[in-house]
């Protein structure tokens, strides 16, 4: 039988889960840093993410190519041992705008993503893992021979 | 949207779920300039968020120094096969869209 409580509740639940929905990408809309992705050096992109200089760390680990024949398309992942990790980011020091890419890892996700990202020439790239005790990096020089920012 | 711009997989699997997610996308940064020598405005995917059962699994923030076609993967604990995710895009020119994929 469909009685008033029954209908209300529903209505009410339905609301909830709608309302979930709209409310999350704006969340994500908030996170989008411009001042660390439109920052046109390394330094000034970090500063613009973390309070202090993150600190070079074993158990971050990058895994890059050592020469990219294809600056558009460079496979990148970085993994952490780390617990509590809350984020990763990636930088390209060489590029117009070094930050490529920044995760947040929530609760229950793995510190462990792949992406691919463009580099328009031969540079350092860092990868910058943050966990509640500060913020630990690894880098590796991965070599270009064809760039792909552009030009 | 009927049809959207991004392809994923997600895999569950010893009660961890693998999500690789590939959006077909220029990502133009705005740096390039087309044959009349006028830069190409640029757009992007900025944000791509994936839910799963009301909870965020992952969110990607992406810069200009993200490859065409951006791909990721990344793993979450839990997740059964039949869930389904929910993974919502927005490029820098304020277009969204939320598009579905059921965890295999």
């Amino acid at each position: 039988m469909i009685n008033r409580r029954s209908v209300l509740k529903a209505v009410f639940t339905g609301g909830l889960v709608a309302g979930l929905g709209v409310l999350m990408p704006r969340i994500a809309m908030a996170a989008w840093s411009k001042a660390a992705f439109g920052a046109e050096s390394q330094e000034i992109a970090m500063g613009a993410l973390y309070e202090a200089n993150p600190q070079a760390s074993a158990d971050v680990t990058l895994k890059a190519p050592d020469i990219a024949e294809n600056g558009a398309v460079v496979p990148i992942s970085v993994k952490s041992s780390l617990s509590g990790v809350t984020s990763i980011a990636i930088f390209v020091a060489n590029n117009p705008q070094p930050l490529a890419s920044q995760f947040t890892i929530p609760e229950g996700t793995l510190a462990n993503v792949s992406c691919r990202i463009r580099m328009g020439k031969t540079s350092d790239v860092t990868a910058v893992v943050t966990t509640a005790s500060g913020s630990f990096s690894a880098s590796k020089e991965v070599k270009v021979t064809i760039g792909g920012c552009g030009g | 949207m009927a049809k959207g711009i991004l392809r994923a997989k997600a895999k569950a699997k010893g009660g961890n779920t693998v999500v690789k997610i590939m959006a077909k996308h220029a990502m133009e940064t705005g740096n390039r300039k087309d044959k009349s020598g006028e830069k190409i405005p640029a757009k992007y995917i900025q944000t791509l968020s994936v839910v799963h059962k009301g909870k965020m699994v992952m969110e990607s923030n992406m810069g200009s120094a993200t490859s065409k076609n951006p791909y990721m993967a990344f793993t979450f604990v839990g997740g059964a096969k039949g869930d389904e995710l929910q993974m919502t895009w927005m490029e820098n020119t304020g277009s969204t869209a939320t598009e579905t994929a059921k965890i295999k």
